[in-house]
Formats: C-alpha cells, structure tokens, sequence
C-alpha cells in the first residue's frame, strides 16, 4: 500500500499537466459501467435493491438519484484522503463515509419527498451496504485522485441507475399500467370495468424483477459478444 | 399424398441454398418432415437406430392426451349445462353438451399451438436449427390445464412466457429447467389470480341465468371451505364420500378443462406406460408420495381439509393429471432411475403438502412439481456421487 502511494505521487507532478479533464481514460470511466462493465448485468452487483425498489418508476428514480449522491461523495471523499487512510482499517473507515452520506440522504429524502421516502422504507438504509458503492471505494476510489474517482462514481451510478429505471419502466408499464404514476391504460378496458385487459400481477412481485434484469442480461451479450464467457 | 409430395419437391429449390427463401429452410424443413419421414440418414460412425424418434415420441403423448381432451369438451358442456339447469341426467344432450364444449375448448388450443409454434419458427429460423417437435405436447397440454374462462389472450401471453423464458433461454427443447406448460399455467396463476382461480373461471355460465344452489365452486375449493358434504352445479349433494368420490374419478365435476377425469387421463398413462415413453417409476412413486401425505394428514386432522379421504383428496384437483403428463416429463424429471423414485415421491408428497397447508394455493400440485423439476438435477448429482462411491468401494482401487 505505501509503495503505491508513494509512486503514485513520484508520477503524479509529471503526469497532471498533460492530461485533460476527459481524456479517453476519464471518457472510458464514464462510459465503461453503462455497457461493458454494468455494474448490474456484468458484475451482477446490487441486485437487491434493483429487485427491490423497482415496482414504481418513481422510486427507481429517486433511488438511482440517492445512489448517485452518495456514490458520488463517497468517492471523492475517500479519494481525498485515500494517502491517509491506514489500510489495515480502511473498510471501517469507508462504513462511516458512506454511512453519513446516507443519512444525509436520508434526511433530504424526508424533507422533499415524504412519500417516496416512506415507500423506499428501509431500502435507502440499505445503500450503505449496496455492493456496489463498497466495491468502488476498494476497487477505484483507494487507489485513483478525486477528479477520475467522481467520474467513476457518475459512471457506476449511471450505469446501476439506468438497469433500474429500466426495470422499472417494464414493471409499472405491465403491472400497473402506468409510468411514473401516470396512467395510460384506460379504467374501461380492464376486465373489473367490463374490459378485456388485466394488469400483470406477476410483475409487481420480486421475482419479475430478476427475469427482467435477466431479458436485460440476454439482450446486452447477443449484442455485445465479447462479453460471454468461454466455456 | 403424392401430390404434396410433388408440391414440396417442388418448392424445395426455393429454400436450399441459393434459393429465394434460403433463410427460412429451417421452416420448410420442419413443415416438410412433419408430413414425411425425412431422407437424410447418418453416414458414418456407430449409432444405435431405433424406430421411436423424438418426433413419434411427442406424437404418443400427443395421442395419450386425447381422452383427456375429449372427455374435457363434453365435460365443458356438461357444467355449463347443470349449472343452467338443463340436461341434468349425465346421458342427455351428449352432443350439445360436446359442441358447447368443443367451440369452448378448441379456441384455446389454437391459441397456444399458434402462439407456441409460432415462436419456435421464429427462433428457429433466427437461430438456424431445426424445430424441434417439444412443442407439440406442450401446446396440447397448457390448454389442458387452463379453466374453461381464461380469456384467450391471457393463454397466448402466458404461452409466449412458457417458450420464451421457460424453454428458449435455456437453449430450446430438452435443456429447459422447468416444464413448460406448468411454466405458463404458474405465470397465469400468479399474474392474473383472479381468472385463474375463484369461482367464475370453472363453469363457462356466460352470463345466463344459473340455478339456485348454483356457486361454481371446484371440488377443491369447496374442501379448502371447510365443507365435507360436496355438491355439484346444480347445487345436488353427491352424498356419501364413495359418491364423490366416483363423480371426482369419472370426471364429471368442474375443474381445468383437461384434468377433471382420472378414468380419461389413466387411459392416457395406459398408452404412455405400454409404449415405455411415461416413467412408471415417477408415475408410481408419485402416487405414493400423495398417497401417504393424504394419510399422514387424516391422522394428524387439524382443520376438516386434513380429514378429506386420502383416494378423493387424489381424485381432485390436478393431481392425477400432474402425475401422468407433468411429472413424466423427460426433460424436467430427473434422469437416473434411483432420482425418479425419489423426485416423483416428494413431487406428489410436497404437492398434497402445499395444497393443504396453504389454500390460497389451491392447485398445490402444480408447485410440487415445478419445486421438484428445479431439484432433479441436484438429486441426480447425489445419485451419480452416491453410484460412483459405491462402484469405488466394490472394486477396491486404491487411488
């Protein structure tokens, strides 16, 4: 550990100046966990929040929102002070950060949109041990400067958010035929009123959610095929 | 039939390489071997040649289903006709009773065969490998495991769900997890519950005026009620439980369109267990897997659905049509002979359990079979482990 922190700041004098604020590397970092690194379907991280919070659009949305601000924080935070940190206690260390940023979160939640917070329940304490901000925190924020930390962060919260709403869209859609609470189903075509039509119940349940993110899963390597494995 | 001969030696150039259509030969091949043996044999290497290939194998049960289906349309009729008060001697207006039920239940299959088929073409074509002939008695069998009233959109939704996620994401026929058909029947059961259970979807009344005494309900809804003297729709006790028990094993109560007759589905077990293509082993430690939850629950007799008699608690509901077509089912069930005594006991054991212990899943059978199907591999892991062992120990190889 102090090796690397040592070269890491040997390079860094020479390094600064010629690198851009988006550079391909900085691009990459954004780009990279939308697709090819999807938090989600590639590194099948954070999944039960996604099966979780995903029955409303609504909630999705502010649920990727939450992660993002902490995500976001937390990475720059640790960054910040990633030379300090004595590695032996660094998962503790990391605990705390992310620990206040959510109640932080938590909080504004509380104050600006009561009722989403109060459908979300539990789960926005649960983004302190979402896998995916913890796997960030090891795997980049320790070792990388803050500017690249944040843009890792927007990345991986794109990325996670963008498989929520999706999911998300698909379950309200069917089974509430409605999108963000709007609905556009008319009352006259369900079967209760004479209709023909029926909401999908099996999509407000769990295990939806997972054969949702997994047609996603499908979708994403017939297109993208260096992402299956060889056998 | 040498006139369709020459039509598809006919049409065949325009699907063979080169040809206009060459993408879709995958689709003209499998209409083609559908009507006439196939020309193409093996060249070289040993393989074992048997007459019984996938496709007449398919077609057997296909033919085993028949009495069922049959036997379902009358009984279709049969129920909207007592429940209307009319024809109520078993023997009257057989054939009223039979077209009523024929324009009830034939819409249906064509729905889940056009749907079903419809995708495996599809797929097939997309993904350039035959058509597999899988879907035949799948496409027979949801129709048969449906209530008379499910609207027709909801079996092709649910059909599309079977095929799609059930079977072809695991690769297609014969790499599924789970039984198809079972797949879309639990889809529709938990999608739309309330077309898939209750007391409205058994008895098609459409709308017309019903006898007093009339409720609709299945024999198994009326034991999860608590209410030991069973009637039928026209609101008549059967009697004594030997009574009910008569009606439940000929069939004419209401239920899904295919499962109602043990008679019509045994004779279907007859023609699968003679052509050796039905596990007799599943079939029979299936049974006796209900069999002894049926009992263990009349000695334990908490709640009067514990107290049903343990050959009628069989008779109703699914369970002898889950043991005969659903269970038995190649792919799903596990392969080694030791792993079909155990998966069929616990599939009929755990089915029995499910019923009773939770009425708001009335067709527990249904999730006893598709709990085992996801067990067969890991109980066929632990017989191979278990054979292996032993062979080991027998021949003494030190390693």
């Amino acid at each position: 550990m102090s090796t690397e922190v040592k070269d890491a700041a040997a390079e860094a004098p020479v390094k600064e100046p010629a690198e851009p604020l988006f550079s391909k590397k900085n691009k990459l970092l954004l780009t990279d966990p939308l697709d090819d690194s999807n938090p989600i379907t590639v590194q099948v991280l954070g999944i039960c929040s996604a099966l979780a919070i995903t029955v409303q659009v609504k909630q999705a949305v502010v649920m990727s929102l939450s992660v993002l601000a902490v995500m976001i924080g937390g990475n720059l935070i640790v960054s910040l002070i990633r030379n300090v940190i004595p590695s032996r206690i660094r998962i503790i260390v990391q605990l705390v950060v992310v620990a206040s940023l959510v109640i932080l979160v938590d909080q504004v939640l509380k104050a600006y949109v009561y009722d989403v917070s109060k459908a979300l329940s539990v789960f926005v304490g649960l983004i302190i041990t979402n896998c995916i901000i913890m796997g960030r925190l090891e795997a980049f924020a320790l070792a990388n400067k803050p500017w690249p930390s944040i843009l890792d962060a927007i990345g991986n919260a794109m990325g996670y958010g963008w498989i929520l709403i999706a999911v998300a869209v698909v379950r309200e859609a069917f089974g509430s035929g409605s999108i963000m609470g709007y609905k556009f189903i008319p009352e006259g075509w369900l079967i209760s009123n004479g209709g023909a039509y029926a909401h999908n119940n099996l999509m407000i349940l769990p295990p939806m959610a997972l054969i949702v993110v997994g047609i996603i899963i499908w979708i994403q390597r017939a297109r993208n095929t260096k992402l299956i494995e060889e056998h | 039939m040498k006139a369709l001969r020459n039509v598809f030696d006919k049409i065949r150039p325009n699907f063979e390489e080169g040809g206009k259509f060459e993408n879709y030969y995958k689709a003209f091949e499998a209409i083609e071997t559908f009507a006439f043996v196939p020309g193409h044999v093996t060249h070289d290497g040993t393989h074992v040649k048997d007459a019984i290939d996938l496709k007449r194998t398919m077609f057997l049960v296909v033919i085993a289903t028949i009495p069922a289906l049959l036997f379902g349309m009358w009984n279709t009729g049969h129920q909207h006709f007592l429940a209307l008060g009319q024809f109520t001697d078993l023997g009257a207006g057989f054939m009223d009773k039979f077209l009523f039920g024929a324009m009830k239940v034939l819409p249906i299959v064509i729905v889940s065969y056009a749907v079903g088929l419809g995708i495996e073409f599809g797929i097939a074509v997309a993904k350039k490998h035959s058509v597999n002939e899988g879907y035949l008695v799948s496409g027979m069998l949801i129709p048969l495991i449906m209530p008379v009233e499910v609207p027709l959109w909801m079996v092709g939704v649910a059909t599309a769900f079977a095929v799609v996620i059930g079977k072809e994401v695991f690769g297609g026929t014969g790499m599924n997890i789970l039984n198809p058909a079972l797949t879309a029947r639990a889809f529709l059961f938990f999608a739309y519950p309330t077309k898939m259970s209750g007391n409205m979807v058994w008895v098609s009344t459409e709308g017309q005026a019903t006898v007093d005494g009339y409720t609709g309900e299945t024999l198994l809804a009326q034991s999860i009620n608590s209410s030991t003297d069973y009637i039928d729709q026209a609101g008549v006790a059967y009697g004594s439980v030997s009574d009910t028990l008569f009606a439940a094993f000929m069939g004419w109560v209401p239920g899904s369109i295919g499962e109602t007759s043990s008679l019509a589905i045994l004779l279907g077990a007859a023609l699968l267990l003679a052509t050796g293509i039905g596990s007799w082993r599943i079939m029979l430690s299936f049974f006796l897997g209900g069999l002894s939850m049926s009992y263990i629950f009349n000695l334990w007799g908490a709640n009067p659905f514990m107290n049903v008699d343990p050959w009628l608690q069989l008779a109703m509901g699914g369970f002898m049509f889950g043991m005969v077509f659903m269970a038995t089912d190649p792919v799903s069930a596990a392969q080694t002979n030791t792993g079909k005594w155990i998966y069929g006991f616990l599939a009929g054991f755990l089915g029995i359990m499910i019923r009773v212990f939770n009425p708001a899943y009335p067709e527990g059978i249904m999730m006893g079979i598709l709990f085992m199907n996801v067990m067969a591999p890991l109980i066929d892991h632990y017989v191979v482990e278990a054979n292996i062992k032993r062979r080991l120990k027998r021949t003494a190889v030190v390693a």
